[in-house]
């Protein structure tokens, strides 16, 4: 943090770094970099504006906003693209990822934070490499074998895809949390006879609630915009929203341009109500990656 | 192990279960025992669902439909229409990826520290992340095309005549991997500098060193490490650009990237031998540059007060 605030003509004589760099006339660097990030604001606002302009307009051709505004293309979108329903699969999805990959992810960071054991190293290197990966490069292959065993197409197939980035997620959100907890917390209460089964549930669960919470939601957030792997291995009646707003994208000019926008605009209103609810609890820069740099044995 | 009756086993446990204590003992004291069976479903997983289908792909890619084991790969790299997907791919990651880092750098080191609306800043930065690629897309689609905001503010100004074309060639496809990509490189870059103890670059201007010479021989080099980090994690979004490249790009020709040809191996020919064995074509040519970079990163300065986050 420079300690250098808002106070104008911070410069005390004598103490050379603190140069008064938060006045108004800034020098031409400052005044770069701002256009720069409000350039980008302003584009990032007309990208997503011009799709939530477009969904509520009744014709938009060659001027600068629609003729006249509607809601109809959100019912039409609705029935169209049977959102219902896909919204139904998407939140079954997420949550049953999130789930089991807490169920599996859980345990293991807390193996991998606490104890350590030969090969420790290895086990690392394989939980991070599916977060090191693009997705089509593995999906492609783990498609071909969920289609073999017959589980691709169908609910199962999708959530099974959809764990193999987010267990590894949780496991390495999880292991500095769990770092951080003093076991000699649970060194007391296994010696006031608690075995591991109740140290686990009522010693250790409630402390780590708050990461997990934390974790839970990232991979929700992370499962829903998850586009590649279910793609790769979802059917007709198991797409999520990200695949059906694909799909009628793709579809272009059979369906009107402006459901398909009502439908972006669900699905990010969706994404974006998520979102809100993340940031209560974690720290923006944690929804962007959490990857340990080297793993400490 | 099979020391039954040794006096020395029979003293440390009871005398019936001798020789099951004995190695159970000497692995506790290597660290392994019943605790590491948490351990098991994650491996379990792992193994299944990833190591699996990965080896069975490779395996996959050996066996082409016809032809020796090494004909699918033969057929890729012979085929300059397959094998320019990987120029047309790293021509489109690697600007994209650089610039991503390069433009987060001044814009990081003037943000870090606090100031009002910082927490503003991040969150709005965060949702195109959270948004993803495929209503990107759709976003550039209307904002960029012909008659969009951009070409209308463009003619507005004068700056053109007729719209440019922006959307389904190279640019359309550059700009979403730009509008994900850079709030992802800059944040990771944030909190990369935020982690630097800002005591030494005060110290550095004690001596008399200008912000330039600060910022190149002191801030600069704590950064690298983290540069290179964010570098390969942006170049990994960005070399798996698939629903983009299809949407604003130009997929059968321009942005023909290296996924799309994967795809359409597995998913238009059913050729999954194929398509296995340019997935690992795809694999490999990423882990070769992020290893280049990684390499080149073990010989920076790694350690403490570093811009290690």
């Amino acid at each position: 943090m420079v300690s250098v605030t808002g106070i104008p003509g911070t410069g005390v004589p004598g103490v050379g770094p603190a140069r008064p760099r938060r006045r108004l006339v800034a020098r031409p660097a400052a005044w770069l970099v701002w256009g720069a990030v409000i350039f980008f604001f302003l584009n990032l606002l007309g990208v997503v504006g011009s799709v939530l302009v477009s969904s509520f307009g009744r014709q938009w051709f060659d001027t600068w906003l629609p003729e006249g505004f509607t809601a109809k293309w959100y019912s039409d979108a609705w029935h169209q693209f049977t959102l219902g329903q896909v919204i139904l699969v998407t939140l079954e999805v997420s949550l049953l990822v999130v789930g089991l990959s807490l169920l599996i992810g859980v345990p293991a960071a807390y193996v991998l934070a606490r104890r350590s054991f030969p090969g420790k190293r290895a086990a690392y290197l394989v939980f991070l490499l599916p977060i090191l990966m693009p997705p089509i490069t593995y999906g492609i292959p783990l498609a071909t074998v969920l289609y073999k065993f017959g589980l691709a197409g169908h609910l199962s197939g999708v959530v099974l895809a959809n764990l193999v980035p987010s267990v590894p997620f949780v496991i390495l959100t999880m292991t500095p949390f769990i770092e951080q907890i003093d076991p000699r917390i649970e060194s007391a209460a296994r010696m006031c006879g608690a075995g591991l089964r109740s140290m686990f549930l009522r010693v250790l669960a409630p402390l780590l609630l708050p990461g997990m919470l934390a974790s839970a939601i990232l991979v929700l957030v992370r499962t829903v915009g998850m586009f590649e792997l279910t793609f790769l291995t979802a059917g007709p009646d198991s797409q999520t929203l990200v695949v059906a707003l694909y799909y009628s994208m793709s579809a272009a000019g059979i369906r009107a341009q402006q459901s398909v926008d009502a439908m972006a605009v669900i699905y990010t209103s969706m994404m974006l109500v998520l979102l809100v609810i993340a940031l209560r609890y974690v720290n923006p820069t944690q929804l962007v990656a959490r990857v340990k740099e080297e793993p400490e044995p | 192990m099979s020391v039954t009756t040794s006096p020395h086993a029979t003293v440390a446990t009871g005398p019936p279960r001798t020789p099951r204590a004995h190695w159970r003992h000497r692995l506790a004291e290597r660290g392994v025992d019943g605790q590491l069976w948490l351990l098991a479903p994650a491996v379990l997983f792992v193994v299944l669902l990833f190591l699996y289908p990965f080896f069975y792909g490779l395996g996959l890619s050996f066996q082409p439909t016809k032809g020796g084991p090494f004909s699918d790969y033969a057929r890729f790299f012979g085929d300059a229409y397959q094998r320019g997907t990987i120029w047309t791919t790293l021509g489109l990651a690697l600007p994209a990826a650089l610039l991503n880092v390069l433009a987060s750098v001044p814009i990081a080191y003037r943000m870090r520290g606090r100031f009002r609306g910082k927490r503003l800043v991040t969150i709005l930065l965060v949702v195109p992340i959270t948004l993803g690629t495929v209503l990107t897309a759709q976003g550039l689609l209307n904002f960029l095309g012909p008659t969009g905001w951009f070409n209308r503010v463009l003619m507005a100004l004068h700056l053109t005549d007729e719209p440019v074309r922006l959307v389904h060639n190279y640019w359309g496809v550059f700009f979403s991997l730009i509008i994900t990509g850079f709030p992802f490189a800059f944040l990771l870059v944030l909190s990369y500098l935020s982690g630097i103890d800002p005591t030494l670059e005060r110290a550095a201007a004690t001596l008399g060193a200008g912000w330039w010479q600060r910022f190149r021989t002191v801030t600069l080099p704590l950064l690298m490490p983290g540069l290179a980090t964010t570098f390969c994690l942006t170049f990994v979004l960005a070399f798996s650009v698939f629903p983009s490249a299809v949407l604003v790009g130009n997929p059968a020709g321009e942005t023909r990237v290296i996924s799309i040809a994967a795809y359409q191996a597995a998913y238009e020919q059913y050729d999954y031998p194929y398509a296995s064995a340019i997935a690992m074509v795809m694999g490999a040519i990423e882990l070769v540059i992020i290893s280049v970079v990684l390499l080149a990163r073990t010989r920076l300065y790694t350690g403490s007060s570093g811009g290690k986050g």
